[in-house]
Protein backbone atom coordinates (compact mmCIF):
# COMPACT_ATOMS: atom_id res chain seq x y z
CA UNK A 1 0.00 0.00 0.00
CA UNK A 2 2.85 2.51 1.19
CA UNK A 3 4.49 1.68 -2.06
CA UNK A 4 1.90 2.41 -4.21
CA UNK A 5 1.31 5.30 -2.67
CA UNK A 6 4.59 6.18 -2.83
CA UNK A 7 4.37 5.30 -6.64
CA UNK A 8 1.14 6.96 -7.54
CA UNK A 9 3.13 10.35 -5.52
CA UNK A 10 5.96 10.04 -7.73
CA UNK A 11 4.20 9.45 -10.70
CA UNK A 12 2.62 12.38 -9.82
CA UNK A 13 5.62 14.38 -9.75
CA UNK A 14 6.55 13.25 -12.65
CA UNK A 15 3.74 14.55 -14.68
CA UNK A 16 3.65 17.74 -12.68
CA UNK A 17 7.01 17.53 -14.00
CA UNK A 18 6.44 17.36 -17.58
CA UNK A 19 3.53 19.85 -17.52
CA UNK A 20 5.36 22.37 -16.09
CA UNK A 21 8.44 21.38 -18.35
CA UNK A 22 7.16 22.77 -21.62
CA UNK A 23 7.21 26.36 -20.02
CA UNK A 24 10.99 25.75 -18.87
CA UNK A 25 11.41 24.75 -22.24
CA UNK A 26 11.30 28.09 -23.89
CA UNK A 27 14.67 28.14 -26.13
CA UNK A 28 17.36 29.31 -23.74
CA UNK A 29 18.41 32.29 -25.98
CA UNK A 30 20.82 33.54 -23.63
CA UNK A 31 22.86 30.09 -23.34
CA UNK A 32 22.41 29.55 -26.67
CA UNK A 33 23.61 33.68 -27.35
CA UNK A 34 26.92 32.93 -24.87
CA UNK A 35 27.43 29.63 -26.38
CA UNK A 36 27.75 30.83 -29.80
CA UNK A 37 30.05 33.53 -28.67
CA UNK A 38 32.44 30.98 -27.61
CA UNK A 39 32.06 28.56 -30.15
CA UNK A 40 33.28 31.51 -32.40
CA UNK A 41 36.08 32.55 -30.02
CA UNK A 42 37.30 29.24 -29.96
CA UNK A 43 37.26 28.36 -33.72
CA UNK A 44 37.76 31.79 -35.76
CA UNK A 45 41.24 31.81 -34.73
CA UNK A 46 41.89 28.31 -35.35
CA UNK A 47 40.05 28.76 -39.12
CA UNK A 48 42.25 31.85 -39.68
CA UNK A 49 45.39 29.90 -39.02
CA UNK A 50 44.11 27.06 -41.05
CA UNK A 51 42.51 29.20 -44.31
CA UNK A 52 45.82 30.97 -44.10
CA UNK A 53 48.16 28.33 -44.34
CA UNK A 54 46.25 26.84 -47.42
CA UNK A 55 47.01 30.42 -49.05
CA UNK A 56 50.46 29.43 -49.90
CA UNK A 57 49.61 29.93 -53.81
CA UNK A 58 47.99 32.95 -54.84
CA UNK A 59 44.01 32.13 -55.75
CA UNK A 60 44.40 28.39 -54.92
CA UNK A 61 43.99 25.85 -52.22
CA UNK A 62 47.32 23.73 -51.51
CA UNK A 63 49.21 21.91 -48.62
CA UNK A 64 52.31 23.16 -50.08
CA UNK A 65 53.01 25.19 -46.82
CA UNK A 66 52.19 21.92 -45.03
CA UNK A 67 54.68 19.83 -47.64
CA UNK A 68 57.28 22.85 -47.59
CA UNK A 69 57.35 22.17 -43.48
CA UNK A 70 57.39 18.83 -43.01
CA UNK A 71 60.28 18.64 -45.73
CA UNK A 72 62.51 21.83 -43.53
CA UNK A 73 65.39 19.38 -42.10
CA UNK A 74 65.47 21.96 -39.25
CA UNK A 75 61.62 21.13 -38.59
CA UNK A 76 62.28 17.21 -38.69
CA UNK A 77 65.28 17.64 -36.16
CA UNK A 78 63.77 20.17 -33.42
CA UNK A 79 60.08 18.74 -33.65
CA UNK A 80 61.96 15.06 -32.87
CA UNK A 81 64.47 16.36 -30.15
CA UNK A 82 61.10 18.29 -28.50
CA UNK A 83 59.25 15.03 -28.65
CA UNK A 84 62.34 12.63 -27.05
CA UNK A 85 62.49 15.91 -24.06
CA UNK A 86 58.93 15.18 -23.75
CA UNK A 87 59.92 11.26 -23.54
CA UNK A 88 62.43 11.90 -21.20
CA UNK A 89 60.75 14.27 -18.73
CA UNK A 90 57.59 11.65 -18.53
CA UNK A 91 59.92 9.09 -17.72
CA UNK A 92 61.68 10.76 -15.33
CA UNK A 93 58.81 11.94 -13.68
CA UNK A 94 57.59 8.40 -13.27
CA UNK A 95 60.28 7.48 -11.81
CA UNK A 96 60.73 10.18 -9.00
CA UNK A 97 57.13 10.69 -8.44
CA UNK A 98 55.31 7.05 -8.56
CA UNK A 99 57.58 5.74 -5.91
CA UNK A 100 57.32 9.02 -3.61
CA UNK A 101 53.22 9.34 -4.09
CA UNK A 102 53.40 5.56 -2.97
CA UNK A 103 55.88 5.52 -0.21
CA UNK A 104 53.96 8.89 1.13
CA UNK A 105 50.59 7.09 0.91
CA UNK A 106 51.78 3.56 2.24
CA UNK A 107 54.14 4.60 5.50
CA UNK A 108 54.89 8.17 5.59
CA UNK A 109 51.57 10.22 6.16
CA UNK A 110 53.26 12.81 7.78
CA UNK A 111 55.38 13.99 4.87
CA UNK A 112 51.87 14.59 3.00
CA UNK A 113 51.53 18.42 3.46
CA UNK A 114 54.58 19.19 2.92
CA UNK A 115 54.78 17.68 -0.35
CA UNK A 116 51.66 18.57 -1.37
CA UNK A 117 53.10 22.14 -1.09
CA UNK A 118 56.19 21.37 -3.44
CA UNK A 119 53.87 20.10 -5.83
CA UNK A 120 52.26 23.46 -5.82
CA UNK A 121 54.97 25.61 -5.95
CA UNK A 122 55.64 25.19 -9.55
CA UNK A 123 52.19 27.24 -10.09
CA UNK A 124 54.30 30.35 -8.17
CA UNK A 125 57.00 30.24 -9.69
CA UNK A 126 56.62 30.90 -13.77
CA UNK A 127 58.44 29.47 -16.17
CA UNK A 128 60.71 32.50 -16.48
CA UNK A 129 61.57 33.07 -13.27
CA UNK A 130 62.10 29.02 -13.01
CA UNK A 131 64.93 29.24 -15.79
CA UNK A 132 66.23 32.75 -14.55
CA UNK A 133 67.16 30.93 -11.37
CA UNK A 134 68.30 27.79 -13.11
CA UNK A 135 70.90 29.61 -15.27
CA UNK A 136 71.81 31.49 -12.33
CA UNK A 137 72.90 28.41 -10.09
CA UNK A 138 73.77 26.11 -13.32
CA UNK A 139 76.17 28.17 -15.58
CA UNK A 140 78.68 28.32 -12.48
CA UNK A 141 80.53 25.64 -11.28
CA UNK A 142 78.50 23.93 -8.44
CA UNK A 143 80.40 24.23 -5.25
CA UNK A 144 79.42 23.06 -1.59
CA UNK A 145 77.86 25.85 0.22
CA UNK A 146 80.51 28.19 2.06
CA UNK A 147 83.80 26.16 0.63
CA UNK A 148 85.51 26.25 -3.12
CA UNK A 149 85.07 22.40 -3.26
CA UNK A 150 83.58 22.30 -6.89
CA UNK A 151 80.71 19.65 -7.25
CA UNK A 152 80.69 19.31 -10.96
CA UNK A 153 81.12 21.74 -13.64
CA UNK A 154 78.52 24.59 -14.92
CA UNK A 155 75.41 22.54 -16.39
CA UNK A 156 75.29 25.00 -19.56
CA UNK A 157 78.44 24.71 -20.55
CA UNK A 158 77.65 20.82 -22.12
CA UNK A 159 75.03 19.36 -24.43
CA UNK A 160 74.24 16.50 -21.82
CA UNK A 161 74.54 19.30 -18.22
CA UNK A 162 71.90 21.58 -20.65
CA UNK A 163 69.54 18.12 -21.47
CA UNK A 164 69.51 17.41 -17.83
CA UNK A 165 69.09 21.02 -16.68
CA UNK A 166 65.48 21.35 -19.14
CA UNK A 167 64.34 18.08 -18.16
CA UNK A 168 64.59 18.42 -14.45
CA UNK A 169 63.05 22.16 -15.33
CA UNK A 170 60.17 20.50 -17.78
CA UNK A 171 59.75 18.11 -14.65
CA UNK A 172 59.21 20.90 -12.30
CA UNK A 173 56.63 22.64 -14.97
CA UNK A 174 54.89 19.29 -14.83
CA UNK A 175 55.48 18.78 -11.72
CA UNK A 176 52.11 20.04 -10.06
CA UNK A 177 49.86 17.70 -12.93
CA UNK A 178 51.64 14.83 -12.97
CA UNK A 179 52.19 14.11 -9.19
CA UNK A 180 48.93 15.26 -8.88
CA UNK A 181 47.33 12.73 -11.26
CA UNK A 182 49.77 9.73 -10.00
CA UNK A 183 48.45 10.87 -6.23
CA UNK A 184 45.15 10.38 -7.33
CA UNK A 185 45.13 7.54 -8.87
CA UNK A 186 46.60 6.27 -5.76
CA UNK A 187 43.70 7.24 -4.25
CA UNK A 188 41.42 5.03 -5.82
CA UNK A 189 43.28 1.78 -5.68
CA UNK A 190 44.13 0.31 -2.05
CA UNK A 191 47.55 0.35 -2.17
CA UNK A 192 48.04 -0.72 1.30
CA UNK A 193 45.87 -3.88 0.63
CA UNK A 194 47.47 -4.54 -3.06
CA UNK A 195 51.17 -4.04 -0.81
CA UNK A 196 50.20 -6.42 2.17
CA UNK A 197 49.17 -9.19 -0.38
CA UNK A 198 52.16 -8.60 -2.66
CA UNK A 199 54.67 -8.67 0.02
CA UNK A 200 52.76 -12.03 1.41
CA UNK A 201 53.16 -13.83 -2.12
CA UNK A 202 57.18 -12.95 -1.65
CA UNK A 203 57.17 -9.81 -3.81
CA UNK A 204 59.94 -7.00 -3.71
CA UNK A 205 59.76 -3.71 -4.14
CA UNK A 206 60.75 -3.15 -7.28
CA UNK A 207 58.19 -5.96 -8.44
CA UNK A 208 55.24 -4.11 -6.20
CA UNK A 209 55.66 -0.47 -7.90
CA UNK A 210 56.30 -2.31 -11.38
CA UNK A 211 53.96 -4.98 -11.76
CA UNK A 212 51.49 -4.22 -9.05
CA UNK A 213 51.22 -0.15 -8.55
CA UNK A 214 52.32 1.05 -12.03
CA UNK A 215 49.49 -1.11 -13.82
CA UNK A 216 46.69 0.30 -11.37
CA UNK A 217 47.27 3.58 -11.98
CA UNK A 218 47.41 3.63 -15.63
CA UNK A 219 44.98 5.79 -16.57
CA UNK A 220 46.01 8.45 -14.30
CA UNK A 221 49.60 7.90 -14.99
CA UNK A 222 48.50 8.32 -19.22
CA UNK A 223 46.75 11.69 -18.41
CA UNK A 224 49.54 13.02 -16.54
CA UNK A 225 52.04 11.95 -19.51
CA UNK A 226 49.57 13.41 -22.22
CA UNK A 227 49.34 16.20 -20.82
CA UNK A 228 53.31 16.79 -19.97
CA UNK A 229 53.51 15.57 -23.57
CA UNK A 230 51.38 18.70 -24.06
CA UNK A 231 53.24 20.86 -21.67
CA UNK A 232 56.80 20.16 -23.26
CA UNK A 233 56.37 19.85 -26.96
CA UNK A 234 56.67 23.73 -27.91
CA UNK A 235 57.65 25.19 -24.63
CA UNK A 236 59.40 28.28 -25.63
CA UNK A 237 60.95 29.96 -22.38
CA UNK A 238 62.83 27.56 -20.82
CA UNK A 239 64.39 25.86 -24.43
CA UNK A 240 65.04 28.94 -25.66
CA UNK A 241 67.53 30.44 -22.41
CA UNK A 242 68.55 27.54 -21.95
CA UNK A 243 69.83 27.45 -25.97
CA UNK A 244 68.41 24.57 -26.75
CA UNK A 245 67.47 23.72 -30.50
CA UNK A 246 64.09 22.71 -29.76
CA UNK A 247 60.50 23.14 -31.34
CA UNK A 248 58.83 25.90 -29.91
CA UNK A 249 62.19 28.46 -30.63
CA UNK A 250 62.06 26.84 -33.71
CA UNK A 251 58.10 27.60 -34.81
CA UNK A 252 59.14 31.60 -32.91
CA UNK A 253 62.25 31.60 -35.22
CA UNK A 254 60.33 30.49 -38.55
CA UNK A 255 58.00 32.85 -37.66
CA UNK A 256 60.15 35.92 -37.62
CA UNK A 257 60.98 35.00 -41.27
CA UNK A 258 58.38 32.81 -42.89
CA UNK A 259 54.55 33.37 -43.31
CA UNK A 260 52.62 30.87 -44.09
CA UNK A 261 54.73 27.86 -43.14
CA UNK A 262 54.46 28.96 -38.74
CA UNK A 263 50.97 29.00 -39.52
CA UNK A 264 50.66 25.47 -40.74
CA UNK A 265 52.82 24.29 -37.67
CA UNK A 266 50.88 26.26 -35.70
CA UNK A 267 48.00 24.29 -37.00
CA UNK A 268 49.48 21.01 -36.39
CA UNK A 269 50.32 21.94 -33.00
CA UNK A 270 46.63 23.02 -32.09
CA UNK A 271 46.26 19.32 -33.43
CA UNK A 272 48.18 17.31 -31.25
CA UNK A 273 46.91 19.50 -28.61
CA UNK A 274 43.71 18.04 -29.27
CA UNK A 275 44.72 14.87 -29.80
CA UNK A 276 46.31 14.91 -26.33
CA UNK A 277 43.30 16.29 -24.47
CA UNK A 278 40.99 13.95 -26.42
CA UNK A 279 42.98 11.27 -25.52
CA UNK A 280 42.45 12.13 -21.84
CA UNK A 281 39.28 12.91 -22.19
CA UNK A 282 38.71 9.09 -23.38
CA UNK A 283 40.66 7.78 -20.55
CA UNK A 284 39.37 9.45 -17.32
CA UNK A 285 36.00 10.59 -18.39
CA UNK A 286 37.01 13.58 -16.56
CA UNK A 287 36.95 17.17 -16.86
CA UNK A 288 39.73 17.43 -18.34
CA UNK A 289 42.66 19.40 -17.00
CA UNK A 290 44.45 22.53 -17.46
CA UNK A 291 47.97 23.35 -17.89
CA UNK A 292 50.23 26.46 -17.88
CA UNK A 293 52.77 26.73 -20.20
CA UNK A 294 51.86 30.29 -21.41
CA UNK B 1 43.35 -16.19 17.42
CA UNK B 2 43.39 -12.93 15.27
CA UNK B 3 44.82 -11.46 18.05
CA UNK B 4 48.36 -13.82 17.51
CA UNK B 5 48.29 -13.72 14.07
CA UNK B 6 47.82 -10.07 14.22
CA UNK B 7 51.43 -10.04 16.40
CA UNK B 8 53.31 -12.20 15.03
CA UNK B 9 52.40 -10.40 11.63
CA UNK B 10 53.77 -6.99 13.21
CA UNK B 11 56.90 -9.33 14.38
CA UNK B 12 57.54 -10.55 10.70
CA UNK B 13 57.60 -6.61 9.64
CA UNK B 14 59.22 -4.29 12.71
CA UNK B 15 58.25 -1.21 12.57
CA UNK B 16 61.17 0.36 11.18
CA UNK B 17 62.81 3.12 12.43
CA UNK B 18 61.22 6.80 11.92
CA UNK B 19 64.37 8.19 10.06
CA UNK B 20 64.44 4.96 7.93
CA UNK B 21 60.71 5.87 6.44
CA UNK B 22 62.25 9.49 5.33
CA UNK B 23 64.76 7.45 3.01
CA UNK B 24 61.88 6.95 0.81
CA UNK B 25 61.21 10.63 -0.26
CA UNK B 26 64.89 11.76 -0.28
CA UNK B 27 65.10 11.21 -4.13
CA UNK B 28 62.13 13.96 -4.50
CA UNK B 29 63.42 15.61 -2.37
CA UNK B 30 66.59 16.21 -3.55
CA UNK B 31 65.24 17.30 -7.09
CA UNK B 32 62.58 19.80 -5.44
CA UNK B 33 65.89 20.86 -3.31
CA UNK B 34 67.75 21.13 -6.61
CA UNK B 35 65.74 22.21 -9.30
CA UNK B 36 62.99 24.32 -7.91
CA UNK B 37 63.93 25.55 -4.06
CA UNK B 38 68.01 26.11 -4.68
CA UNK B 39 66.89 28.39 -7.93
CA UNK B 40 64.17 30.34 -6.16
CA UNK B 41 66.44 30.62 -2.66
CA UNK B 42 69.68 32.03 -5.75
CA UNK B 43 67.05 34.84 -6.67
CA UNK B 44 66.03 35.52 -3.02
CA UNK B 45 69.31 35.78 -1.65
CA UNK B 46 70.12 37.62 -5.23
CA UNK B 47 67.48 40.76 -4.54
CA UNK B 48 69.27 41.24 -1.03
CA UNK B 49 72.98 41.93 -2.32
CA UNK B 50 74.75 44.73 -3.82
CA UNK B 51 77.19 44.22 -6.42
CA UNK B 52 79.76 44.01 -4.41
CA UNK B 53 78.23 41.24 -2.59
CA UNK B 54 76.98 42.89 0.61
CA UNK B 55 73.13 42.37 1.81
CA UNK B 56 70.82 44.92 0.93
CA UNK B 57 67.16 46.46 0.93
CA UNK B 58 68.54 49.13 -1.86
CA UNK B 59 67.09 46.83 -4.83
CA UNK B 60 63.88 46.12 -3.10
CA UNK B 61 63.09 50.18 -2.83
CA UNK B 62 64.44 50.89 -5.84
CA UNK B 63 61.50 48.88 -7.19
CA UNK B 64 59.07 51.60 -6.32
CA UNK B 65 61.17 54.43 -6.98
CA UNK B 66 62.46 53.66 -11.06
CA UNK B 67 59.45 54.49 -13.33
CA UNK B 68 60.07 51.47 -15.88
CA UNK B 69 60.14 49.09 -13.54
CA UNK B 70 56.97 50.27 -11.87
CA UNK B 71 55.00 51.13 -15.45
CA UNK B 72 55.84 47.20 -16.19
CA UNK B 73 54.16 45.67 -13.53
CA UNK B 74 51.26 47.81 -13.78
CA UNK B 75 51.09 46.90 -17.31
CA UNK B 76 51.17 43.30 -16.46
CA UNK B 77 48.54 44.02 -13.75
CA UNK B 78 45.78 45.63 -15.92
CA UNK B 79 46.07 43.02 -18.21
CA UNK B 80 45.98 39.97 -16.04
CA UNK B 81 43.42 41.70 -14.53
CA UNK B 82 41.10 42.33 -17.62
CA UNK B 83 41.33 39.24 -18.54
CA UNK B 84 40.71 37.68 -15.43
CA UNK B 85 37.84 39.73 -14.51
CA UNK B 86 36.73 39.46 -18.54
CA UNK B 87 37.66 35.86 -19.20
CA UNK B 88 36.12 34.90 -15.76
CA UNK B 89 32.51 36.41 -16.50
CA UNK B 90 32.43 35.17 -19.97
CA UNK B 91 33.93 32.14 -18.80
CA UNK B 92 31.12 31.79 -16.01
CA UNK B 93 28.46 32.58 -18.29
CA UNK B 94 29.21 29.44 -20.47
CA UNK B 95 30.05 27.63 -17.83
CA UNK B 96 26.02 28.26 -16.69
CA UNK B 97 25.20 27.34 -20.58
CA UNK B 98 26.35 24.33 -20.25
CA UNK B 99 25.13 23.56 -16.99
CA UNK B 100 22.07 24.35 -15.92
CA UNK B 101 21.73 26.68 -18.57
CA UNK B 102 19.12 24.53 -20.33
CA UNK B 103 21.32 23.58 -23.41
CA UNK B 104 21.43 20.20 -24.43
CA UNK B 105 24.05 17.38 -23.19
CA UNK B 106 26.18 16.80 -25.77
CA UNK B 107 26.99 20.78 -26.20
CA UNK B 108 28.50 20.28 -22.20
CA UNK B 109 31.30 17.64 -23.20
CA UNK B 110 31.96 19.69 -26.25
CA UNK B 111 32.38 22.81 -24.78
CA UNK B 112 34.72 20.95 -21.98
CA UNK B 113 36.84 19.08 -24.20
CA UNK B 114 37.72 21.91 -25.97
CA UNK B 115 38.43 24.39 -23.25
CA UNK B 116 40.76 21.46 -22.00
CA UNK B 117 42.19 21.81 -25.39
CA UNK B 118 42.12 25.67 -25.49
CA UNK B 119 43.33 26.68 -22.07
CA UNK B 120 46.75 24.17 -23.18
CA UNK B 121 46.94 26.02 -26.16
CA UNK B 122 49.60 28.79 -25.84
CA UNK B 123 52.44 30.55 -26.68
CA UNK B 124 54.06 30.74 -30.40
CA UNK B 125 50.86 29.20 -32.02
CA UNK B 126 48.37 30.76 -30.48
CA UNK B 127 50.10 33.99 -31.27
CA UNK B 128 50.39 33.04 -34.61
CA UNK B 129 46.49 32.01 -35.03
CA UNK B 130 45.85 35.47 -33.73
CA UNK B 131 48.21 37.07 -35.86
CA UNK B 132 46.29 35.23 -38.68
CA UNK B 133 43.04 36.61 -37.09
CA UNK B 134 42.84 40.48 -35.98
CA UNK B 135 46.73 40.72 -37.62
CA UNK B 136 46.91 43.47 -40.25
CA UNK B 137 46.50 40.65 -43.20
CA UNK B 138 43.69 38.60 -40.96
CA UNK B 139 41.02 36.99 -42.08
CA UNK B 140 38.28 39.37 -39.37
CA UNK B 141 40.29 42.64 -40.03
CA UNK B 142 39.52 41.65 -43.88
CA UNK B 143 35.95 41.01 -43.54
CA UNK B 144 35.53 43.76 -41.11
CA UNK B 145 36.96 45.73 -44.19
CA UNK B 146 35.29 44.80 -46.90
CA UNK B 147 32.02 43.91 -45.93
CA UNK B 148 31.62 46.47 -43.42
CA UNK B 149 33.88 48.91 -44.96
CA UNK B 150 35.43 49.48 -41.29
CA UNK B 151 39.34 49.28 -41.27
CA UNK B 152 39.87 48.96 -37.42
CA UNK B 153 43.65 49.63 -37.69
CA UNK B 154 42.94 53.06 -38.54
CA UNK B 155 40.07 53.39 -36.32
CA UNK B 156 43.23 53.11 -33.75
CA UNK B 157 43.23 49.19 -33.33
CA UNK B 158 46.57 47.17 -32.90
CA UNK B 159 47.21 43.45 -31.84
CA UNK B 160 50.42 44.35 -30.93
CA UNK B 161 48.98 46.69 -28.22
CA UNK B 162 47.34 46.16 -24.80
CA UNK B 163 44.07 45.26 -26.42
CA UNK B 164 45.23 42.95 -28.85
CA UNK B 165 47.65 40.94 -26.19
CA UNK B 166 44.08 41.12 -23.56
CA UNK B 167 42.33 39.12 -26.33
CA UNK B 168 44.87 36.89 -27.17
CA UNK B 169 45.17 35.48 -23.26
CA UNK B 170 41.29 35.38 -23.42
CA UNK B 171 41.68 32.34 -25.46
CA UNK B 172 43.61 30.49 -22.81
CA UNK B 173 41.66 32.27 -19.86
CA UNK B 174 37.69 31.36 -19.76
CA UNK B 175 38.48 27.88 -21.10
CA UNK B 176 40.13 27.38 -17.66
CA UNK B 177 37.94 29.32 -15.82
CA UNK B 178 35.07 26.92 -17.72
CA UNK B 179 36.91 24.01 -16.49
CA UNK B 180 36.89 25.60 -12.90
CA UNK B 181 33.35 26.68 -12.95
CA UNK B 182 31.60 23.49 -14.43
CA UNK B 183 31.87 21.67 -11.48
CA UNK B 184 31.11 24.04 -8.96
CA UNK B 185 27.70 24.88 -10.44
CA UNK B 186 26.88 21.13 -10.89
CA UNK B 187 27.32 21.43 -6.77
CA UNK B 188 24.43 23.65 -6.96
CA UNK B 189 21.72 21.43 -5.56
CA UNK B 190 18.13 21.06 -7.10
CA UNK B 191 16.76 20.96 -3.78
CA UNK B 192 18.24 24.44 -2.85
CA UNK B 193 16.34 26.26 -5.87
CA UNK B 194 13.25 24.36 -5.09
CA UNK B 195 13.39 25.49 -1.17
CA UNK B 196 13.43 29.17 -2.71
CA UNK B 197 10.30 28.88 -5.45
CA UNK B 198 8.63 27.02 -2.61
CA UNK B 199 9.12 30.49 -0.15
CA UNK B 200 8.28 32.19 -2.66
CA UNK B 201 11.62 33.41 -3.93
CA UNK B 202 11.73 34.78 -7.60
CA UNK B 203 14.69 33.26 -10.00
CA UNK B 204 16.48 37.27 -9.11
CA UNK B 205 15.95 36.59 -5.36
CA UNK B 206 17.43 32.88 -5.44
CA UNK B 207 20.31 33.96 -7.83
CA UNK B 208 20.72 36.43 -5.43
CA UNK B 209 20.71 35.38 -2.19
CA UNK B 210 21.00 31.42 -2.39
CA UNK B 211 22.97 30.58 -5.20
CA UNK B 212 25.51 33.20 -6.08
CA UNK B 213 26.58 33.61 -1.82
CA UNK B 214 27.38 30.09 -2.48
CA UNK B 215 29.25 30.34 -5.84
CA UNK B 216 31.08 33.69 -4.78
CA UNK B 217 34.08 32.01 -2.84
CA UNK B 218 35.09 29.60 -5.91
CA UNK B 219 33.84 32.16 -8.26
CA UNK B 220 36.63 35.25 -6.99
CA UNK B 221 39.22 32.49 -6.31
CA UNK B 222 38.88 31.24 -10.13
CA UNK B 223 38.95 34.91 -11.28
CA UNK B 224 42.32 35.29 -8.74
CA UNK B 225 43.91 31.77 -10.28
CA UNK B 226 43.17 33.05 -14.11
CA UNK B 227 45.20 36.65 -12.87
CA UNK B 228 47.82 34.45 -11.79
CA UNK B 229 47.88 32.19 -15.07
CA UNK B 230 47.77 35.71 -17.19
CA UNK B 231 50.74 36.91 -14.92
CA UNK B 232 53.24 34.71 -15.11
CA UNK B 233 52.84 34.26 -18.91
CA UNK B 234 55.28 34.64 -21.22
CA UNK B 235 55.64 33.03 -24.20
CA UNK B 236 52.61 34.35 -25.63
CA UNK B 237 53.56 38.25 -25.56
CA UNK B 238 57.00 37.63 -26.31
CA UNK B 239 55.75 36.12 -29.97
CA UNK B 240 53.34 38.38 -30.44
CA UNK B 241 54.85 41.61 -29.34
CA UNK B 242 58.45 40.75 -29.70
CA UNK B 243 59.46 42.21 -26.50
CA UNK B 244 58.07 45.86 -27.80
CA UNK B 245 55.05 45.62 -24.71
CA UNK B 246 57.02 45.85 -21.41
CA UNK B 247 55.21 43.87 -18.74
CA UNK B 248 56.81 42.24 -16.22
CA UNK B 249 57.86 38.68 -17.96
CA UNK B 250 59.01 40.68 -20.76
CA UNK B 251 61.40 42.54 -18.78
CA UNK B 252 62.50 39.86 -16.98
CA UNK B 253 63.64 37.69 -19.96
CA UNK B 254 65.83 40.87 -20.94
CA UNK B 255 67.63 41.03 -17.92
CA UNK B 256 68.27 37.36 -18.01
CA UNK B 257 69.41 37.61 -21.48
CA UNK B 258 71.63 40.86 -19.99
CA UNK B 259 72.11 42.82 -17.71
CA UNK B 260 69.92 45.32 -19.32
CA UNK B 261 68.54 47.35 -15.92
CA UNK B 262 72.39 47.60 -15.16
CA UNK B 263 72.29 46.04 -11.74
CA UNK B 264 71.96 42.47 -11.48
CA UNK B 265 70.35 42.65 -7.89
CA UNK B 266 67.53 44.94 -9.38
CA UNK B 267 66.73 42.10 -11.69
CA UNK B 268 66.11 39.69 -9.06
CA UNK B 269 64.54 41.76 -6.77
CA UNK B 270 61.95 42.59 -9.80
CA UNK B 271 61.72 38.31 -9.86
CA UNK B 272 60.97 38.32 -6.45
CA UNK B 273 58.24 40.70 -6.89
CA UNK B 274 56.51 38.49 -9.01
CA UNK B 275 57.19 35.56 -7.08
CA UNK B 276 55.53 36.94 -4.36
CA UNK B 277 52.46 38.44 -6.43
CA UNK B 278 52.12 35.08 -7.87
CA UNK B 279 52.27 33.65 -4.09
CA UNK B 280 49.74 36.17 -2.95
CA UNK B 281 46.69 35.25 -5.85
CA UNK B 282 47.36 31.63 -5.13
CA UNK B 283 47.18 31.71 -1.44
CA UNK B 284 44.16 33.45 -1.57
CA UNK B 285 42.73 31.39 -4.86
CA UNK B 286 43.53 27.94 -2.51
CA UNK B 287 41.98 30.20 0.26
CA UNK B 288 38.62 30.95 -1.42
CA UNK B 289 38.77 27.19 -2.55
CA UNK B 290 38.15 25.88 1.22
CA UNK B 291 35.94 28.07 1.87
CA UNK B 292 33.85 26.93 -1.05
CA UNK B 293 34.54 23.54 -0.61
CA UNK B 294 32.17 23.63 2.21
CA UNK B 295 29.20 23.92 0.23
CA UNK B 296 29.74 22.47 -3.03
CA UNK B 297 30.91 19.09 -2.52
Amino acid sequence: MNLATSQTASKVLKSKGQEAKPQNRKIPVWSWFWFILGALYFILPLYATLQFSLQMKRDEITLLAYQKAFEDPQFIKTFTYSNLLALATIIAGIVLFVPTAYWIRLRLPQARRITEFITFLPFVVPAIILVFGLIRIYSTPVKIPFTDIELFQPLTTTHFGTNILIVAGYMVLAMPYMYRSVDIGMRTVDVRTLTEAAQSLGASWFQIITRIILPNIRASLLSGALLTFAIVVGEVTLASFLGVNAFGPYLFLLGQHLAYQPAALSFVTFLLTWMAMGLIQLFTGGQGQAAGAH
Amino acid sequence: MTQTTLSTSNKITPVPLDWKKWLGVIPFFLFAILFLLLPSMRLFVGSFTDNEGRFTVGNILQLFEQKSILDAYWLSIRISAVTAIGGGIFGFLLAYAVTIGGLPRPLRSMLITFSGVASNFAGVPLAFAFVATLGRTGIITAILKNVFHVNIYQAGFNLYSFTGLTLTYMYFQFPLMVLIMAPALDGLKREWREAAENLGATTFQYWSQVAMPILLPSLLGAMILLFGNAFGAYATAYALTGGSLPIVTIQIGAQIRGDVLHNPGLGYAMAMGMVFIMAISLAGYSWLQRVSERWLR
